[in-house]
């Protein structure tokens, strides 16, 4: 940085941030055209990870989505230390992320369609489930059950979270249950599935949705290729655990381009909530003739 | 040859000390009176195996659950039904070893009886894949949870697995997707459902028979959202912190009971499960048909709501200032 720049506070304009290299192709893209594809490589088409602000903005309507629990978070119930001690690990992420955990949640509209939406935020703590997470999930879906709108569920996560031990793990429970009182209730839920959505996020409500979607390329799984390669002491095939192989393995309904992602939610809901949702009385059941019987048929 | 965990070389070398002067007593005369002196070393004992096993932190506890002596599911079965008969596969293609399923008389009522089975020999243990699951397990575990409800039967389920099998079949049959089915199912069914935590609750792969009523555990058993061993390697990158991790991670059944994440205890014989099979057995049985009773009193409508108020509960979150 030069002194001029450090007396106007300007950022350095290092090569890395005007330029990021696609994971997969390797081709180097500029960082503005990157986002303005919606964080899609323009060449390969590889998906980068989209922090939840930019799912939201990429879904809901403009200025309609009003959030949730924002300030739910944990109290450390087992006052977990490994190296660090949980509550400080927290403390500096809430304070970088912005957000008090890994989940933003809330209500919005989709091209007039009223929704329930959370979106997991993958650099809070990897996207993992702890109590804050199962517990706005389960408000969402109770909200959903309220006001009879549809919810969707956008999972990121590497798994439960290790810090909350077996309150983590009954988060599992807890979202599953909440799910089965929606279905109940005949309430549509779609879930979408990016990269990466992993063990006890993958082995409850997120493999529970109406409907499967996931973008293209994610990682999809209970266990990591590492913990699975360590178990059969194998190399893992090509493409494994990949929304692709998901598909394949008839375990996921479709595989969605982000670019495609909303057209495909309105469209899927649309067909969802044009049902019936009881039976028509008697006198709406007979249409009213006023045209000639023959004119129907033309 | 029975396997001696760490904690417990006190307690057998006073063990080996009673036997010999037992023997010596027996063998000669000349050695006098010496059952006072026997007396006071098998009250030594007694409190010794009490003053351990009371005391046992995290790790100890998850060698306890998982020694290689413990009752397992079917020695449990043994012991606590008469006229168990197992019934087989998931209807789609799988056979599912790891999970032992099957119709049972308890007292004079028919059960569903659920639960994981580890294998005590080599061969066995193999064949049971050391009890993780493949989704074929959980899914015959969940047709025959149906057919317990479809004609009225309390589902009773035994916990002891490592965790669900990591592996590339699993995957590709779908492992998430039997995991949540399960949780998902399991929370409306109009049967009563207890589950016992009998040796090892390994996470997800505990949980897929894991949700009910009354969530009892043996008193050296442990749940916990992932192995020590795991923990140990992922959040100290040192897989030797097994005993740190198994502490942070509160995976006893003390702690589960405290964190309202359990109902009940089961006491074990001294010393451990392991150590007396039938005395274990006896204990559960009676623990098993207290809740039975209690659960039986309840209507169907009335079971469910209970148990998804019970599982809605479960989390510990506050609301921060703005
Ligand atoms: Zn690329």
């Amino acid at each position: 940085m030069s002194w001029l720049d450090k007396i106007i506070g300007k950022k350095p304009t290092k090569d890395e941030d005007l330029w990021v290299s696609c994971k997969k192709c390797k081709e180097q893209i500029y960082v503005s055209e990157l986002e303005d594809n919606l964080k899609v490589c323009p060449k390969c088409e590889y998906h980068f990870r989209l922090d939840a602000r930019q799912r939201i903005q990429m879904l809901i309507d403009p200025e309609s989505f009003i959030e949730h629990d924002q300030n739910l978070t944990s109290p450390d119930p087992l006052k977990f230390k490994d190296t660090k001690k949980y509550k400080e690990r927290m403390r500096a992420t809430i304070k970088k992320n912005q957000t008090n955990d890994a989940i933003i949640a809330g209500s919005g509209v989709m091209e007039g369609i009223s929704v329930e939406l959370a979106v997991f935020d993958f650099s809070f703590m990897g996207g993992s489930m702890g109590s804050v997470v199962g517990e706005k999930i389960t408000r969402s879906i109770e909200r959903a059950i309220e006001n009879h709108v549809p919810i969707i569920i956008v999972s990121c996560s590497g798994g439960a979270r290790m810090q909350e031990g077996i309150f983590s793990l009954m988060q599992m429970a807890k979202t599953s249950s909440a799910l089965q009182k929606l279905s109940e209730k005949k309430i549509p839920y779609i879930s979408i599935l990016t990269d990466p959505t992993m063990g006890g996020v993958s082995a409850s409500f997120s493999m529970l949705g109406d409907i499967i979607l996931a973008e293209p390329g994610a990682l999809i799984g209970f266990a990591g290729p590492r913990v699975i390669e360590q178990t059969i002491k194998q190399k893992l095939p090509k493409g494994f655990q990949r929304a692709e192989f998901q598909l394949e393995h008839g375990l996921i309904d479709d595989v969605v381009h982000r670019k495609d992602m909303k057209s495909t939610l309105v469209r899927l809901l649309n067909m969802l909530q044009n049902t019936p949702q009881e039976e028509p009385k008697e006198e709406e059941k007979i249409p009213k003739l006023t045209n000639p019987p023959e004119v129907l048929g033309a | 040859m029975v396997q001696i965990l760490e904690f417990e070389r006190e307690i057998f070398a006073l063990e080996t000390q009673i036997h010999d002067l037992v023997s010596l007593s027996n063998m000669y005369d000349s050695v006098g009176d010496i059952t006072d002196e026997i007396t006071k070393l098998k009250k030594k004992l007694r409190r010794m195996k009490h003053d351990v096993y009371s005391n046992l932190k995290g790790w100890d506890k998850t060698l306890v659950a998982r020694h290689p002596d413990r009752p397992h599911m079917l020695d449990y079965i043994k012991n606590i039904f008469s006229d168990f008969y197992e019934l087989h596969g998931d209807r789609h293609g799988g056979y599912g070893p790891s999970i032992v399923a099957g119709l049972a008389k308890f007292g004079d009522q028919s059960v569903m009886v659920v639960g994981h089975q580890k294998g005590r020999e080599m061969e066995e243990k193999i064949a049971r894949n050391f009890g993780m699951s493949q989704p074929s397990g959980y899914r015959k575990a969940l047709r025959l949870m149906r057919m317990a409800e479809k004609f009225s039967m309390p589902v009773i389920t035994f916990i002891d697995t490592p965790g669900a099998y990591p592996g590339v079949d699993a995957e590709e049959k779908g492992q998430s997707e039997a995991i949540a089915t399960n949780m998902f199912s399991m929370i409306q069914m109009r049967v009563p459902i207890i589950c016992v935590v009998i040796g090892e609750g390994g996470s997800g792969g505990a949980l897929a028979i894991g949700v009910g009523d009354r969530i009892l555990m043996l008193e050296h058993s442990v749940y916990s959202v992932i192995s020590p061993e795991g923990c140990a390697s992922i959040l100290w990158e040192d897989k030797n912190k097994t005993g740190q991790a198994a502490d942070a991670l509160c995976l006893t059944a003390n702690h589960l009971l405290k964190f309202e994440v359990i109902d009940q205890i089961v006491r074990e014989p001294l010393g451990g499960a392991h150590r007396n099979h039938k005395q274990a057995a006896i204990r559960l049985k009676k623990a098993l048909r207290t809740n039975l009773a209690e659960l039986r009193e309840i209507r169907p409508d009335e079971l469910v709501r209970l148990r998804e108020e019970k599982f809605r509960k479960m989390g510990e979150v506050v609301e921060a200032s703005a």
